[in-house]
């Protein structure tokens, strides 16, 4: 299983990673990423999206961890 | 504050900051002839960190020794401002924590070592290693590194970053410091005072270790209490709190709540006051002893007010990195402090409730996960001033709180 690790120290909320992963994330009232899960797990159907999203975070502030 | 009582049972506190005292009472550094030898003795003594997290200390020591060209630290940071025990520690022994830092140098097979102190007590520790190198007291060099005095200087990562000469900010913890700490290396981060612990676990056994404590929680832990009462006393775990109030001195008045924890922890109502002082204890008020702070709220003082003080001060001391954290906290801390002082309005206690969710778990360290523990604690162990307050009545100020 792949879940969605955020670096906090890195992320400025630019909203890049909600844009593409609705499905998983949306901002909070400050414009940084909120997991509509608690721990934000990837389905196997959104792992493009999510790779996606891990590389073109402007921050370098998304990754994958393998669980 | 550092009033030190002299107690027949105490272990840490016993022989003085002078090494040839210290060697006279507790004998020579006791070697353990090798890495990886006094990890099966720190688990059958059940030894667990005396910094806050309480995690066992020989998961960490197995975890650093199985890594290359580790590194140690000896945290006495001591971020926490109702918290003296660890300067305490290090004015009064210094030895049996220096002792400590080498054996757990010698256990994890680390050529460098670090001791992470604040100002005050930094001159004692380099006059200790000034009187060991003197002696040829120990085999690796110990540099003391000096602490910033913030809330969060002494958390994990944040001690990597110093040691490293950069601001002692936490990191985030993608890569574990046990794993990736100082330049890259496997890192033994660990409080000072469980380093005391580790020596004395080395010279006398897990057995004597564990002669005092609870079967579940071993040992004693050194306990800084303040408010009403003060003053750092080691007890042994399971205590019951009001035996540990009653060796402060007593509360020369009753007691309306008592903070358990320091400013991350949680109240306890007076009549939790039986409870014991241990995880098992004081879960049900969903507090644990952590870095072993206590602050006495007397009666007639308004919780609420104090509450919304020690949570501005929380979010003043945000490392300004998280979003969730910068953002979240100042907005906690307002919202309290408009319960406390005002203007009023119905819904603040669910504003509360709803920033407390929003920024749990969403920072790279424990500090807006703890402010939260420790704000949910406030609004339930003083519902009644909530209520209180919203009808324009104060504990403290009587009527005209808004």
């Amino acid at each position: 299983m792949t879940r969605l690790h955020i670096d906090w120290t890195a992320c400025e909320g630019r909203g890049a990673c909600v844009e593409l992963l609705p499905e998983l994330l949306y901002r909070d009232e400050w414009g940084y990423p909120l997991a509509r899960e608690k721990q934000p797990q990837v389905p196997p159907a959104l792992e493009g999206h999510a790779r996606r999203a891990v590389r073109d975070c402007p921050r370098l502030a998304l990754r994958f961890v393998e669980t | 504050m550092t009033a030190t009582v002299v107690d027949s049972r105490a272990r840490l506190i016993v022989a003085g900051p002078d090494l040839a005292e210290h060697v006279r009472r507790h004998g020579p550094v006791p070697w353990q002839g090798g890495p990886h030898r006094l990890i099966p003795l720190v688990e059958a003594a059940g030894l667990t960190g005396h910094g806050g997290a309480g995690f066992p200390t020989h998961r960490k020591l197995a975890a650093v020794a199985a890594g290359d060209r580790p590194v140690v630290v000896g945290n006495g940071a001591e971020g926490e401002p109702a918290s003296a025990k660890d300067r305490t520690l290090l004015h009064h022994a210094p030895h049996l924590v220096l002792d400590g830092l080498q054996l757990a140098a010698e256990c994890v097979g680390a050529s460098r070592a670090y001791l992470y102190v604040q100002q005050a007590p930094a001159e004692a520790v380099r006059h200790a290693l000034a009187q060991r190198r003197a002696a040829r007291q120990d085999r690796i060099a110990v540099e003391v590194v000096v602490a910033a005095d913030r809330f969060v200087s002494g958390e994990e990562s944040a001690v990597v970053s110093a040691v490293e000469g950069r601001a002692p900010l936490p990191r985030d913890k993608f890569r574990m410091v046990v794993k990736s700490g100082v330049r890259g290396r496997p890192t033994l981060v660990q409080n000072v005072e469980t380093l005391a612990h580790l020596a004395l676990i080395a010279r006398h056994g897990p057995t004597w270790f564990r002669s005092r404590g609870t079967a579940e929680e071993p040992g004693t832990f050194l306990a800084t209490v303040n408010g009403a009462v003060g003053g750092v006393y080691e007890l042994p775990y399971g205590v019951p709190v009001e035996e540990a109030l009653a060796r402060a001195g007593g509360t020369p008045v009753p007691l309306q709540a008592l903070l358990v924890g320091g400013f991350h922890g949680a109240w306890l109502p007076p009549e939790a006051f039986g409870a014991p002082l241990s995880r098992a204890g004081l879960r049900p008020w969903g507090a644990v002893p952590g870095a072993g702070v206590l602050v006495a709220l007397p009666l007639g003082r308004c919780g609420l007010i104090e509450s919304a003080r020690i949570a501005g001060y929380l979010a003043g001391e945000t490392a300004g990195q998280c979003g969730p954290c910068v953002n979240g906290l100042p907005r906690l801390a307002t919202t309290l402090h408009r319960l406390a002082h005002g203007p009023l309005h119905p819904a603040l206690p669910a504003e509360v409730a709803r920033l407390s969710a929003l920024v749990e778990r969403r920072g790279a360290c424990n500090h807006p996960d703890g402010t939260v523990r420790f704000i949910r604690s406030s609004m339930q162990i003083f519902a009644a001033e909530v209520t209180a307050h919203l009808a324009g009545r104060c504990s403290q100020h009587g009527r005209g709180t808004r």
